[in-house]
């Protein structure tokens, strides 16, 4: 359970960004988590519950934009989904790479606040 | 979400008739796009631990596996053999106990045991606080052993300049197939315990295949931290990292 940590950091992103901008209240937040981040979407909007509460965010909305896993074959430079097992084998030449293009994103993208 | 909060102005006319001005507030729900990384604060503790030991001339060295798997085993032999010729410093992590610290411990290695109370994974401010009660003076080679853990450690660095990750042939030869994350983050995987291959029936050739379909950029080594077979290759590799190879 890292999710827990993970939340209790972007949460502390959270709160800085209300307080630069003046806001007393958070009402939704994004999240960009990569399908080989390593974190559980469903355990962080636990512990998302868990660290939200008392603060200005308390009741804000959790959105999770998922991003699957995509690579670039280094032969070909065909773009392709990895999200398969997590194999970066090109389907087009059949080269493992290690080249990926997305899916280990792991940030705070949006906050709506008042 | 909640609306804004109007604004009520009330007047008085000369009868003393109440009249009630409301003027709706603007929106005050705005929104801000960012790119802050969730795990911001230890990738910059991280960040300041990588320039720490750089500067200082030391290798970081962050060993990942799940439990059992021969990370302390592994260690013990390097610091016997390795170690004699290159000096080294070790900081193990574990929940709880310093057994492995004590393992490790030598004449010529400090070691500094982190317990974390729970927690499934060491991070950069652990590995900051345990490297102040090490005496790093003339280290070439920090190996940090990790928490015994194929899911949590995948997403800490540590400031680490190379991640070993480690797969004993107990485990079966699924794993990297099983825990990506991890593997994928791999810049050296090590299959462990290849002595006791033959008797637990176990198909090297489908693990490596696997270690390679998963991790295609990670140098793969199979060592017996028993035996002694295949440490040479991995002395190797660490010789030539810290050549800057």
């Amino acid at each position: 359970m890292h999710e827990l940590g993970i939340m209790e950091s972007a949460m502390a992103a959270v709160l800085r960004t209300a307080g630069e901008n003046r806001a007393s209240r958070v009402h939704r937040i994004v999240l960009r988590v990569g399908s080989l981040s390593g974190a559980e979407p469903d355990a962080l909007r636990f512990a998302f519950d868990i660290v939200a509460r008392g603060t200005p965010a308390d009741g804000a909305v959790l959105d999770i934009d998922e991003v699957p896993a995509r690579a670039v074959c280094p032969d070909c430079a065909l773009e392709f989904d990895a999200d398969a097992a997590f194999i970066t084998e090109c389907p087009r030449c059949r080269r493992i790479c290690g080249d990926l293009r997305q899916g280990r994103e792991l940030e705070l993208s949006r906050i709506e606040m008042s | 979400m909640p609306s804004p909060t109007p604004q009520v102005t009330e007047y008085k006319d000369r009868d003393g008739d109440v009249f009630r001005v409301i003027v709706p507030g603007p929106d005050p729900v705005f929104a801000v796009d960012l790119r802050v990384p969730l795990l911001e604060k230890n990738d910059q503790l991280a960040e300041a631990n990588r320039r720490d030991f750089r500067k200082r001339g030391i290798l970081a060295v962050n060993l990942v596996s799940s439990p059992g798997s021969g990370k302390t085993a592994l260690l013990e032999r390097t610091l016997d053999e390795f170690g004699r010729e290159v000096r080294c410093a070790v900081l193990v992590g574990d929940l709880e106990t310093d057994c492995d610290a004590q393992r490790l411990r030598r004449e010529h290695v400090p070691v500094a045991q982190i317990t974390t109370c729970g927690a499934c994974h060491l991070d950069a401010a652990m590995v900051a606080r345990g490297a102040e009660n090490l005496d790093l003076g003339g280290v070439r080679v920090l190996f940090i052993e990790n928490v015994g853990n194929l899911v949590c450690p995948a997403s800490f660095d540590l400031g680490e300049e190379i991640r070993v990750v480690l797969l004993s042939t107990t485990e079966g030869e699924d794993k990297p197939l099983k825990y990506p994350p991890i593997f994928k983050s791999a810049h050296i995987v090590i299959l462990t315990k290849t002595d006791l291959a033959k008797p637990l029936g176990f198909n090297e050739a489908a693990a490596l295949e696997n270690i390679r379909r998963i991790a295609p950029g990670a140098r793969i080594l199979t060592v017996s931290s028993r035996t002694g077979e295949g440490m040479v290759s991995w002395y190797a590799a660490l010789g030539a990292a810290l050549a800057g190879g």
